[in-house]
C-alpha cells in the first residue's frame, strides 16, 4: 500500500484541464454552446498510488479519465506525465508515448475486437511498438496470461468465448503488454458480477504491487474505493469538488456533496439504520448550461449567498486535503485552522 | 459448417423445384403464342399445326414433366456426354430443351452468350466494387466532409437515373461528341493481338461504366453506413489506447469489421452478373443473356425463358447459402453448427 507518510513522486499531474464538446444545432449547425463534460480539473497523482475518482453518472468521471491519456483533443489545460507535458501534442507524437499509459475499459465486451483472437487483442501493441520476434511476441503474450490469471490455452480464442470476468482480464493483460507506468481504470468493475468484482479488483492490487504500477480507478462504487483506493477525489459536474486520503475522506467528509454521497452508502446492518442521511433534492443541472456560482448551489443542503455569485476555489484546506467550497475558506477562524 | 452446408443444399431441391413449378405455371398463364411473331399470310390451321408440333396440345402438368425430365436428366447426360466424348443412354433420341423460335438447343444459345455478359456485367460489378469501398471508407472517416457530400450525390445519382437515360448519356457524350469509344459492343471482335485487345477495352468501356455507376452507388452506401457503425466502436478506441497507427486502427480493426455486412451484399449481388442486365445490354447491343432473355419474353419462347429463370433461381438460392457462409467464416462470433 502506499504511504502517505513518504513523500512520493508526482507522476501525473494535471492543471486546468477543461473537456468541453461543443453543441451544434439549427439548419446551418451553428456553434450554439458548449456541454462541460470536465471543466477546470487539476490534480496530481503520485507515484504507486491508487486515485479513486468518483461520482455519479454523467459527472464526467470517465471523460476526465480518458482526456488524461488524450484519447480525446482537450479544450484546455496541461497534462504531465513523469515530466513530459502532453497536454497540446498532436495525437501522431502521442503514438510513442502510449505504452507508458494505458486504459482497462469500462466493458469488457464491446472494448475487445471481436474478430481479434485473444492472442491477437495483447500481442497487437508490441507488434507495433516493439520489435519481437513472432515466437517473442507469443512467450509474451503467455506471460501476461499467467500474471492476469488466465488459461494459455485460450490464447486462440475469440472474445466472445469468455465471460465477463475472463474478458476484462484480457482488456487488463492488453494494457500491461507494454509495461506501463499509468493506467486509467474506467469502471473496470461495473459491468461483472459482485463475486468476480472482488477477483479483478484483487488481481489489480496484486498487479500494482508486483509491477509498480499507479492507477486512476474510476467508479461510482464508494465501498469499492474504499478499498482499492489510496487518495480519493469527488467529482461533480466536471468539477473535482474534494480531494483526500481515503481514511480522511470517508471518516469526514468536508464538501456538503461528498457528505450526501457518504451518507448514500447503503448499509447491509438492519439494525444500524442511518438516521441522518442527507437527501438531496432536485436534479443535477445540465452540463450544457452549469448554475453561476458554485456547481453544486442548487442542491446544496448548507447554501451560502456567496455560493451563487462566486465559484470557490479548490485549495488545501488542512494537509493533503483539498476541497472546493465557500465555508471553508471565507472566515478568518479557519484560515488560522488551516495554519494550524 | 460441412454438414450446416449439406443440410441447406438438401433444403434448397424442395424450394427450386416449387420455384421452376411456380415459374412454368406464370409462363402457362401468360397469353403470349410462340406464332404470334410469324407472317400474318400463315392460316390459322397451319398456325394451329405448328403450336401441336411444339407439343402445345399436352396437358399442361405433362408438359411440365417433359421440360423436367429433359432439363433435369437429358441435358446434364448431354454435357457428360460432350465432355467425355461417348454416347451414353441412346443419345440420337435423347430430347434436349429446345427454343420455340430458334429451334435449337436453350443451353446451346446460355452457352453461347455468357462470355459477353460475364466480360461486361461482371467486369462492372468488380469495377464497381473496388471504386465503392474505398469511397465508402473515406465517406465515413471524413463524414460530412466535401468528399462524403460529393460521394452521397453521386450514390444519389445512381440510384436515381436509370441506365437506358445514363447508357443513352454516355453514347451522346463519349461516341457521338467525343468519339472516343464505341456505342455498340461488337460481339464478333476476336482478341488475337494487342489492336483487337485494345479495341475490345474501348467497347467494354461504355456498358461497364453504365452499370458501375450502379453497383458503386450501392455498394458504397452499404460501406459507409457499416464503417460509421464501426468507427465509434469501443474496441476501436481500444485499438488508439493501445497507441496503433491510424491506419493500422481503420484497415485492421475498422474495415475489417465493417466488411462482413458488405461481403454478404456483394455475394448476394453476384447471381444478378449471370442474369445480365437487360436494359443495358440493349441500348449497347451486347448479345448477352439479358437480351436472350429479352427476346423469348417477346416471342413467346416459354421454353428459353423457364430454363433461364430456372437457372437464375438456383444461382439466386446458391448466392444466398453462400453469403450465409460466408458470414460464419468472417465474424467469429457465428457458427452454424
Amino acid at each position: 500500500m502506499f504511504d502517505l507518510t513518504t513523500k512520493a513522486r508526482t507522476l501525473i499531474r494535471v492543471r486546468g484541464l477543461k473537456m468541453y464538446f461543443p453543441i451544434h444545432a439549427g439548419i446551418f449547425r451553428r456553434h450554439v454552446g458548449d456541454v462541460k463534460a470536465v471543466d477546470d480539473v487539476s490534480f496530481d497523482i503520485y507515484e504507486g498510488e491508487t486515485l479513486g475518482l468518483v461520482g455519479e453518472s454523467g459527472c464526467g468521471k470517465s471523460t476526465c479519465g480518458r482526456a488524461i491519456l488524450r484519447l480525446y483533443d482537450i479544450t484546455a489545460g496541461s497534462i504531465q506525465i513523469d515530466g513530459q507535458e502532453i497536454g497540446d501534442l498532436p495525437q501522431a507524437k502521442l503514438r510513442s508515448l502510449r505504452p507508458a499509459m494505458q486504459m482497462v475499459f469500462q466493458d469488457p465486451q464491446a472494448s475487445l475486437n471481436p474478430r481479434l483472437t485473444v492472442e491477437g487483442i495483447i500481442g497487437e501493441p508490441l507488434l507495433e511498438h516493439t520489435s519481437m520476434s513472432r515466437a517473442e511476441r507469443k512467450a509474451r503474450v503467455h506471460e501476461l496470461m499467467d500474471a492476469v490469471g488466465l488459461n494459455r490455452s485460450f490464447s486462440d480464442r475469440y472474445p466472445h468465448e469468455f465471460s465477463g470476468g475472463q474478458r476484462q482480464r484480457i482488456g487488463i493483460a492488453r494494457a500491461l503488454a507494454l509495461n506501463p507506468k499509468f493506467i486509467v481504470c474506467d469502471e473496470p468493475i461495473a459491468a461483472l458480477d459482485v463475486s468476480i468484482q472482488a477477483q479483478v479488483v484483487n488481481l489489480l492490487e496484486d498487479l500494482q504491487k508486483k509491477f509498480g504500477l499507479t492507477y486512476l480507478f474510476i467508479s461510482h462504487d464508494l465501498s469499492m474505493v474504499r478499498h482499492i483506493a489510496d487518495r480519493v477525489a469527488v467529482m461533480y459536474l466536471g468539477k473535482v469538488v474534494e480531494l483526500a486520503p481515503e481514511e480522511a475522506l470517508y471518516s469526514d467528509p468536508l464538501h456538503p456533496y461528498t457528505r450526501a454521497l457518504l451518507s448514500a452508502v447503503p448499509e447491509p446492518d438492519p439494525d444500524l439504520t442511518i438516521e441522518d442521511r442527507i437527501i438531496l433534492k432536485g436534479d443535477v443541472p445540465s452540463p450544457a448550461n452549469p448554475p453561476a456560482g458554485c456547481n453544486f448551489c442548487t442542491r446544496c443542503p448548507a447554501v451560502m449567498d456567496i455560493c451563487k455569485r462566486e465559484d470557490p476555489e479548490f485549495r488545501e484546506v488542512l494537509p493533503g486535503r483539498f476541497v472546493a467550497c465557500h465555508r471553508y475558506n471565507e472566515p478568518d477562524e479557519n484560515e488560522n485552522e488551516t495554519a494550524a | 459448417m460441412l454438414n450446416y452446408t449439406i443440410r441447406r443444399l438438401l433444403f434448397a431441391i424442395p424450394v427450386l423445384l416449387f420455384i421452376s413449378f411456380i415459374i412454368f405455371l406464370i409462363l402457362d398463364l401468360a397469353p403470349s403464342d410462340p406464332t404470334g411473331n410469324l407472317p400474318l399470310t400463315i392460316p390459322p390451321e397451319v398456325r394451329e399445326k405448328i403450336r401441336q408440333s411444339l407439343g402445345l396440345g399436352e396437358p399442361m402438368y405433362w408438359r411440365y414433366l417433359m421440360w423436367c425430365k429433359q432439363f433435369f436428366i437429358n441435358e446434364p447426360l448431354n454435357i457428360w456426354d460432350q465432355w467425355m466424348g461417348t454416347c451414353s443412354f441412346n443419345c440420337e433420341d435423347r430430347l434436349r430443351v429446345v427454343s420455340y423460335v430458334t429451334r435449337s438447343p436453350v443451353v446451346d444459345l446460355i452457352v453461347e452468350r455468357l462470355p459477353q455478359t460475364l466480360w461486361v456485367v461482371g467486369m462492372s460489378y468488380v469495377v464497381g466494387i473496388l471504386i465503392a469501398i474505398p469511397i465508402g471508407v473515406i465517406s465515413a472517416y471524413r463524414q460530412y466532409s466535401w468528399f462524403d457530400q460529393a460521394g452521397t450525390f453521386v450514390s444519389m445519382v445512381g440510384f436515381s437515373v436509370p441506365p437506358f437515360f445514363s447508357g443513352v448519356l454516355v453514347i451522346v457524350i463519349f461516341s457521338v461528341q467525343l468519339g472516343w469509344f464505341p456505342s455498340i459492343y461488337d460481339t464478333t471482335l476476336k482478341v488475337v493481338d494487342w489492336d483487337t485487345f485494345v479495341l475490345q477495352l474501348k467497347q467494354m468501356v461504355l456498358p461497364v461504366m453504365v452499370l458501375a455507376l450502379q453497383t458503386t452507388a450501392q455498394i458504397s452506401r452499404f460501406m459507409r453506413a457499416s464503417m460509421l457503425d464501426n468507427l465509434n466502436m469501443d474496441y476501436v478506441r481500444t485499438a488508439r489506447a493501445k497507441g496503433m497507427k491510424e491506419r493500422t486502427v481503420l484497415l485492421v480493426h475498422v474495415l475489417r469489421n465493417s466488411l462482413i455486412p458488405v461481403v454478404t451484399v456483394i455475394a448476394l449481388g453476384v447471381p444478378s452478373v449471370f442474369g445480365g442486365a437487360i436494359i443495358t445490354e440493349q441500348v449497347f447491343k451486347v448479345n448477352g443473356i439479358g437480351q436472350l432473355l429479352i427476346i423469348g419474353i417477346q416471342g413467346g419462347d416459354a421454353p428459353l425463358v423457364q430454363t433461364l429463370t430456372f437457372i437464375f433461381a438456383v444461382l439466386i438460392v446458391l448466392a444466398n447459402l453462400i453469403a450465409d457462409i460466408l458470414y460464419g467464416i468472417l465474424d467469429p462470433r457465428i457458427r452454424y453448427d
